[in-house]
């Protein structure tokens, strides 16, 4: 206890930045080369032109080292606003929202938006223009998104967003979505690592954009000297030689120099915030729509599935009562994160289930299994001699179960069968690792975007409040109308 | 014979104890036996064996001719003869919790031995109005008094119309003046030419409305 304290201290003090003479910053090993990976040499420490560049930058505010923090890509804004690192780099994108949320450095890399395709398709799909009713995936939260959410209404496309930059390639291959649309860099990477002809890039750049640091917003004096850093780094060519060394210097990037350095690079100015939240309401409409979609299916699911189990574990012979349990002991064993992860990616080689689907199954048969065990607590709950008393009168054992037991039961169940309900609606949320953009993924892109949790936060708490109230309040009432039978007159 | 309920030399063993053993008792038409006898000697058994909800080991009884056998209790259809015979009216009740008075009447009468619904509902009201508890149709079984929930359970057995009828411990939750309401009934039942058998530990009440008394001898 006194340790892990003492830890925890240790931590908070390097995470502040003790030490005026190291540049802490931060950056997400997990979005690979070429920006941070872990060294293969040595896994305790990264590399990558990001590593190199804060490392240049570290030498032109005369620190004596950068040290990395491991921060989730998505957090990089509020991780740096809590103080956890100086600097967030690693594929950060210059944004209206973040520059008027944050500190944000002068752009140090261009990237292009490019579209991949599979080599079938290149002669058909040329342009985002192409691809009404198609699936394209991306990052979310990303200068990428925000290009297919307007596509989605002007062409008609479908956006799939991802957590990272891998599965969108694989299920390009795989088929479950048509194109993806990816900054250049990470599309070459993903071209280089699948065998470098497994799909196709397409010249064009859908869009033009820049990396950054991003820095806290009270920040913005070490952001002014990071500038000059940068800006140094540009004119001796100690930029280019990273960027060449790590084979991504174009001739983009020497006229991008150029432009920084006559001080005519613009940056486009923010959408005002009561304007972003306008411009998100149908977006979260809409995630909350799938949010009870995935939710309904799901329960019917669970509370079907969860029926058949616990009649098998309560009437089934012997080897069916065990087969039952293995399932609900394993299913409540093990996380649900893991089950959508397999049923989505692990079965892919036998049968490719569409990402909705794949939600719908996982968590019903996931809530199944502790649906299971309400039912066989409420079935083993109702009073032998109502059973016994149904017999003599000459009920067959399937007619005890649906006019006795069965709706005796569903009342000992119905309380905690709403509980359940409640929390499934909120672990809906994790589908989103499977591409499924619901309430949760929706309000954390939105939050991305518009650079605070605050607004997006509360919104998305209304609208989770304003499914489970309703059903909380049912089942209160459902409750107190069956409760009046159960009290003396 | 004219006897509807025949039970001979019926042995029930449990946990290797014997709880019943060697009763043999007859019950004919029109007649009401009292089967007496502290806690704990086997009353409740012998009325649940006959009722097929318990395995016997020695013995046979015979119900109008339809006859159980030592063993396992046969699966519910093969027992449908039996069901048709006999009504069982439980110590508590053991009314449907979630169906009201009326419904838990006619339950049977509907899915079982598939009446129409308007039939079904003028035997429950028919019998209700005999019982004395017509105007509690509508209440949910613990709305109900003890009486009221008695006077309804035995509705609910006879509406199959069952020619021999088991109580346990009818007069358990019944005050003095209730007690004797429900011995007219019982032998309003017997009148009809029903065999009642009653497991019962109250003398005064089976000797006061019984036809004969059999007492089991403790242990």
């Amino acid at each position: 206890m006194i340790a892990a304290s003492f830890l925890l201290l240790a931590l908070a003090a390097q995470g502040a930045g003790a030490d005026s003479s190291t540049l802490i910053w931060g950056g997400d090993a997990e979005g690979g080369a070429p920006f941070v990976e872990a060294d293969p040499a040595n896994p305790s420490r990264v590399r990558g032109f990001d590593v190199e560049v804060a490392e240049r930058i570290a030498r032109g505010l005369r620190r004596r080292s950068a040290r990395f923090v491991q921060v989730q890509w998505s957090s990089i804004d509020q991780s740096v606003e809590r103080g956890d690192f100086a600097i967030g780099m690693s594929g950060v994108e210059d944004t209206p929202a973040r520059r008027a949320q944050h500190a944000v450095t002068l752009p140090y890399f261009e990237f292009r938006e490019v579209l991949a395709v599979r080599p079938q398709d290149q002669g058909r799909i040329q342009s985002l223009a192409d691809l009404r009713g198609r699936r394209v995936a991306t990052l979310g939260a990303t200068i990428a998104y925000d290009l297919l959410l307007a596509q989605r209404d002007s062409v008609g496309l479908i956006p799939v967003s991802y957590d990272d930059d891998v599965h969108p390639y694989t299920d390009l291959l795989s088929g479950r979505v048509d194109a993806v649309l990816l900054d250049h860099i990470i599309a070459q990477r993903a071209l280089r690592r699948l065998g470098g002809a497994a799909f196709v890039i397409l010249p064009r750049a859908a869009a033009v954009g820049h990396y950054v640091g991003v820095l806290a917003r009270a920040n913005a004096t070490l952001r002014d000297s990071v500038d000059a850093a940068l800006r140094e780094a540009m004119r001796d060519g100690s930029l280019e030689q990273i960027f060449r060394r790590w084979e991504i210097w174009d001739e983009s990037q020497g006229a991008l120099f150029e432009r920084v350095l006559r001080g005519t690079v613009t940056t486009q100015a923010a959408r005002a915030p009561a304007a972003a939240v306008v411009a998100y309401l149908p977006s979260l409409a809409r995630a909350a729509a799938v949010t009870l979609a995935v939710s309904f299916l799901s329960m019917a699911l669970a509370v079907i599935a969860g029926l058949t189990l616990a009649s098998a574990r309560v009437y089934g012979p012997g080897w069916v009562r065990a087969a039952a349990t293995v399932y609900v002991e394993v299913v409540r064993g093990t996380p649900l994160l893991l089950q959508l992860f397999v049923i989505y990616y692990g079965l892919a080689g036998v049968v490719r289930l569409p990402a909705f689907l794949a939600a719908v199954l996982a968590l019903g048969l996931n809530y199944a299994a502790y649906e299971a065990e309400i039912y066989r607590g409420a079935l083993q709950a109702v009073a032998r001699a109502q059973l016994e008393a149904a017999r003599t009168l000459g009920f067959s054992e399937l007619q005890i179960l649906r006019l006795i037991r069965g709706p005796q039961a569903l009342r000992y169940a119905l309380a905690p069968m709403t509980n359940d309900f409640v929390a499934l609606l909120k672990d809906s949320a994790l589908v989103s690792v499977i591409t499924v953009v619901e309430l949760t993924k929706q309000t954390a892109i939105f939050a991305t975007n518009v650079g605070s949790w605050v607004i997006p936060g509360i919104l998305c708490a209304i609208v989770y409040l304003a499914m489970s109230l309703p059903l909380a309040r049912l089942a209160r009432r459902l409750e107190r109308h069956w409760g009046l039978g159960g009290h003396a007159a | 014979m004219n006897a509807l309920l025949s039970i001979e030399h019926l042995g029930v063993r449990y946990d290797g104890r014997d709880v019943l053993k060697g009763l043999s008792l007859e019950v004919s038409r029109g007649e009401i036996v009292a089967l007496m006898g502290p806690s704990g000697v086997g009353k409740s058994t012998a009325l649940r064996a006959v009722a097929a909800l318990l395995a016997f080991d020695a013995g046979r009884i015979v119900v109008d001719g339809f006859a159980l056998s030592p063993g396992p209790v046969p699966p519910e259809s093969e027992l449908v003869p039996l069901r048709r015979r006999v009504g069982l009216v439980f110590q508590a009740h053991a009314l449907f919790e979630h169906l009201n008075v009326r419904d838990n009447v006619t339950l049977a009468l509907r899915h079982v031995w598939n009446k129409a619904r308007t039939e079904a509902d003028e035997t429950a009201t028919r019998l209700l109005e005999t019982l004395d508890v017509a105007p509690r149709a509508a209440a949910w079984p613990r709305q109900l008094s003890g009486g009221e929930a008695q006077r309804v359970a035995i509705a609910r057995a006879l509406a199959p119309d069952p020619q021999l009828l088991l109580m346990d411990e009818p007069t358990a939750a019944l005050d003095p003046a209730r007690r004797s309401a429900l011995g007219a009934t019982l032998r309003n039942l017997a009148g009809q030419g029903r065999a009642l058998l009653i497991a019962t530990h109250d003398a005064e009440f089976a000797r006061a409305f019984s036809d004969r008394v059999l007492t089991l001898p403790p242990g």
